[in-house]
């Protein structure tokens, strides 16, 4: 029997980036907030030391920041016809445990998604017309960019993003991304410094008609005093970042932007090594009443709330729903539902450069240390002529120059001894690269719903992933390779390569931490879990705020418009809901 | 479970007497909670050169706080160092700052304390070494040291500087970590600096190297309202202090506390620079820049997050205990509404060898305009073993 606890105005599931944000924002609204969180209390000084950070063997190769299997694994297929097995280990993407979240090992990408994304059925329809795109489950987010745009201004500004502006008021800047969305004013810090890699790869690019631009970073060009007043560090170009937290206050996380001034406020709570099991309904389904967690020992509680907010990671959040009965779960075969339905991942490629005579020095890095150009991004190159609709971003980052895995060698090379050796010091120094990162969107047959066999340590279904990548994401892909073929040439490389990605998605290697959708975003109830406001259209009590309620994935990093969608689902509850609960918007 | 109650500082909110929010403010002033703990009842350990003293409860229980004393019980033991019964009180408990309070101010923070929630708590007090456990020899201390007189006003400056001189004197108690102490822990000097607890509490006189020469008293005030300005941050006991103490105090009261530390003369300084050090100072420049320029900067100025090197009193102290202290164990700053960050500085024990620190901080203290005697391995390997030993 679970001991029942104190009420609270709202509990929230999961202290990573949108946990923070959505506990900041409500406590300082005065409502009374628990934060109840799986993992470990984590924060830089104790648990990010500089001085052993930068252990690769630890964080990188044995993973020691991220959820491991046998706290939650999930099973995987690529298809309706296939049965789902366990992943052993995390492979193909590695989610975040404890404070923070994936917010702690990021690499600091911090996009924002365009208008056009946000609106992209209508989008495209205007276009190309309806047929090019029959055989997406693509639709409008149901905001305007208008309600949206100062939501990723506050993300920025918490972050310290470093960039160039480069649609300020539809005023296009030079050196900035063209392609952008409207922006109201520029980043808050000027661009990082640049490597040679990126240099090079940007001046060259740019010689092809392209154009060029700071990859927006929340790795800091410089030292930055937020506006909640916590202040941070300018980066140290270590080559540290994703896969490891920061030591250094450099890189944004919820420790270095939120946290200190969350931890100081009397209606706050965080209660961490507490997992949540479900929400608890009332008995007509319609209302949250608290959730049931356990906590180190085994003991279970009961947490009454008047709401609740799911934060966790995107595929936690769709089981969380799923294990509570929040919603019907999306049926593939019918279309009916909405839990689990339109999810996404990403879909990327690409290109590999050796010389004999030019030195990139890559142990000067950054997580989001690079250039990128988003000609080939989005709906920003005309479709009309091509078999696909989406893009992706190319970029040239230079993120780390770490002993055990950035080992480039050139094809032919014995995989072991001393002609390995030789090989992997000749090519340390003289390797580049760049790729693209490419958009994902949704088809009937990809989706999320509890898995039928396997069950976790409390007997709880696993979640079970379908999931290969599309045709028209395939298409997408081809085009560009392609292109990356055509800029690799006036490099001059002694030696590059180009990938092609393959249909029959792998769970074993990595390949990108950017899962989406499963409780997307929407303006109909039939084929949305959530409403514009990130609300439960079943449960109104009930918030499921992050990446699961992308209603597609773009060819960007998600975390800036997860942070915006963590504020614009605060201002609703701040400003709309809590003087008058209920649904916000009607179904 | 490991569940992290996360509450703001300690506040025992009087819903009905104004003088019992006044009192509280004396008990900010006097940083009660410092030493009493953050309900006042008592039992955080204070280590001296004469063993460890034990705080006791002064929360109004009856049995274990001092729930039975009167008004004038109180004042004695604030001012005279005697408690009811005539039992003596160690002189960690500051009464010969306090004797320099104001009876009004006294009976202020009496009709606080008694509004205190009681806390039923027995502490055991008494944990010093032979013979400084006879509370008998306090009273030859009283005869040699203690001078009771109130503080009294001078004339010639104006109000700022009387209440800063009347604050830091009195109820702040300043000099209790900042003053240096002779052999029976008596003042011997006004705050030109003093070893405490393994910490160095830095020169507070107008030195240019070592005390506050270099900072206006608008950083003064910015230093104890936030812990932390221009110069330094506050970590260790500081950081502590300001925490409970000096960043609740009003703006009025730090002005004053800057104006009067601004006036006071300059010690005699920290007897640097460091001459004959050109081997360390070549060692230790390697050393710094590998080590600490990632955060400090090459140049010494440090970051928005960061404390500069350059000018900063605390690494240029007579004696180096603190920065040798800080650069073995590491040390996080403190936490305050207007400066809620702390960033920590990690230990580097693990990776420097005593030779190493002392000529990175000798590098330190001699470079960018910093002028401080050399640092020798020999103390950075007492501060290594005093860490070890947990002294």
């Amino acid at each position: 029997m679970a001991r029942l606890l104190p009420k609270k105005d709202a509990v929230i599931i999961g202290l990573g980036w949108t946990g923070s944000i959505l506990a900041q924002q409500l406590t300082d609204a005065g409502l009374n907030v628990v934060a109840i969180e799986r993992g470990p209390w984590r924060d830089t000084s104790t648990d990010f030391n500089v001085g052993y950070m930068q252990d690769e063997l630890r964080y990188a190769i044995r993973k020691d920041l991220f959820l491991q299997p046998s706290v939650e694994a999930m099973t995987m297929r690529n298809s309706l016809a296939q049965t789902a097995l366990p992943m052993r280990d995390y492979g193909s993407f590695l989610p975040g445990s404890g404070v923070g979240g994936a917010g702690v090992h990021w690499n600091g990408h911090t996009w924002r998604f365009w208008e056009s994304d946000i609106q992209i059925k209508t989008h495209l329809t205007q276009r190309y017309g309806a047929a090019k795109i029959k055989n997406l489950q693509l639709h409008d987010w149901g905001v305007t960019w208008d309600e949206i745009e100062p939501s990723f201004d506050r993300f920025e500004y918490l972050c310290g993003i470093s960039g160039k502006a480069g649609n300020l008021k539809g005023q296009i800047q030079p050196g900035g991304n063209p392609f952008e969305s409207a922006r109201a004013r520029d980043y808050p810090n000027p661009p990082m410094r640049m490597p040679y890699a990126s240099t090079l790869f940007a001046e060259t690019v740019k010689g092809m008609g392209f154009h060029p631009f700071p990859l927006p970073s929340a790795n800091l060009s410089r030292s930055y005093v937020n506006p909640l007043g916590v202040r941070m560090g300018e980066c140290s170009y270590c080559g540290f970042c994703e896969r490891f937290a920061c030591g250094n206050y450099s890189k944004a996380s919820a420790q270095t932007t939120i946290l200190p001034v969350l931890v100081r406020k009397p209606n706050f709570e965080a209660r961490t090594d507490c997992e949540v099991l479900k929400v608890n309904l009332t008995p007509d389904g319609k209302h949250a009443k608290s959730v049931t967690y356990l906590d180190a020992n085994g003991v279970e509680y009961e947490q009454p709330g008047d709401m609740v907010l799911i934060c966790a990671y995107a595929l936690m959040n769709v089981r969380m729903m799923l294990l509570s009965k929040i919603g019907a779960q999306y049926d593939p075969a019918t279309g009916q539902g909405t839990v689990g339905r339109n999810y996404c991942y990403q879909t990327s490629a690409g290109a590999r450069l050796l010389f004999d005579d030019k030195h990139f020095n890559p142990f000067i890095g950054a997580g989001a240390l690079g250039m990128t150009i988003d000609d080939f991004n989005g709906d920003a190159f005309d479709h009309s002529k091509l078999d696909f609709v989406g893009g992706a971003g190319i970029s040239c980052t230079v993120t780390n120059g770490r002993p055990i895995s950035n080992r480039p060698t050139a094809p032919g090379t014995p995989r072991w001894g001393a002609k390995w050796k030789q090989a992997t010091a000749d090519g340390y120094r003289n390797a580049m690269g760049f790729g693209s990162q490419g958009s994902s969107y949704p088809v009937r047959e990809n989706y999320l719903d509890l898995d039928p066999t396997y069950t976790d340590r409390h007997g709880r279904p696993l979640l079970r992933v379908t999931f290969d990548f599309p045709d028209n994401d395939i298409a997408m892909s081809h085009y560009l390779s392609d292109q990356l073929e055509k800029m690799t040439k006036p490099f001059n490389a002694k030696y590059s390569a180009v990938s092609r990605l393959k249909k029959g998605w792998d769970s074993v290697p990595y390949q990108s931490t950017h899962n989406t959708g499963g409780a997307v975003m929407g303006a109909d109830p039939k084929t949305s879990a959530v409403n514009k406001y990130l609300q439960s259209w079943d449960v109104p009590n009930v918030f499921v705020i992050g990446a699961s309620a992308f209603a597609h994935n773009a060819g960007m990093n998600p975390t800036g418009t997860v942070g915006a969608l963590a504020y614009w689902a605060a201002d609703a509850i701040t400003t709309k809901y809590i003087k008058n609960p209920g649904a916000l918007v009607p179904s | 479970m490991r569940s992290l109650l996360l509450s703001a500082a300690f506040v025992v909110l009087s819903t009905s007497a104004f003088a019992a929010d006044a009192g509280k403010y004396q008990a900010i002033l006097g940083d009660c909670a410092g030493c009493h703990g953050k309900d006042l009842s008592g039992g955080v350990t204070l280590a001296t050169p004469f063993g460890n003293l034990v705080s006791p409860n002064i929360t109004p229980d009856k049995d274990t706080g001092i729930g039975n004393y009167t008004a004038d019980d109180f004042r004695a033991a604030m001012k005279t160092g005697v408690a009811p019964g005539g039992k003596l009180l160690y002189p960690a408990m500051p009464y010969p700052y306090y004797a320099r309070m104001s009876d009004a101010d006294v009976a202020t923070l009496w009709s606080y304390l008694k509004t205190v929630k009681p806390v039923r708590k027995s502490v055991d007090v008494d944990q010093l070494h032979f013979p400084f456990n006879l509370r008998i020899t306090l009273r030859g201390w009283d005869m040699l040291f203690f001078d009771a007189k109130a503080q009294t006003n001078d004339p010639a400056k104006r109000a700022a500087w009387n209440r800063g001189a009347y604050l830091v004197a009195g109820p702040a108690h300043c000099g209790a970590c900042h003053s240096p102490k002779n052999l029976f822990g008596a003042d011997k000097g006004p705050l030109t600096g003093a070893v405490l607890q393994g910490w160095y509490a830095p020169d507070l006189t107008s030195d240019k190297n070592a005390g506050l020469g270099r900072w206006s008293t608008a950083e003064i005030v910015e230093y104890l309202q936030t812990g932390r300005n221009a110069h330094s941050i506050a970590s260790g006991p500081m950081a502590e202090a300001v925490e409970n103490s000096t960043s609740q105090m009003s703006d009025a009261d730090l002005g004053a506390i800057a104006v009067y530390l601004k006036d006071l003369p300059a010690s005699s300084g920290n007897g640097g620079p460091a001459t004959g050090a050109e081997a360390q100072m070549k060692a230790g420049r390697d050393g710094y820049d590998i080590n600490c320029a990632a955060c400090h900067g090459r140049d010494g100025k440090g970051s928005a997050l960061f404390p500069p090197l350059a000018g900063n009193p605390n690494v240029l102290q007579v004696r180096d205990d603190t920065i040798a202290r800080v650069v073995l164990a590491g040390t996080r700053a403190g936490a305050t509404a207007k400066a809620p960050t702390a960033p920590a500085m990690p230990s580097l024990a693990w990776k420097l060898s005593d030779q190493q620190a002392a000529d990175i901080l000798t590098y330190v203290r001699n470079t960018w305009g910093n002028a401080a005697p050399a640092v020798s391995a020999e103390t950075v390997g007492r501060v290594r073993g005093e860490l070890h030993s947990g002294s």
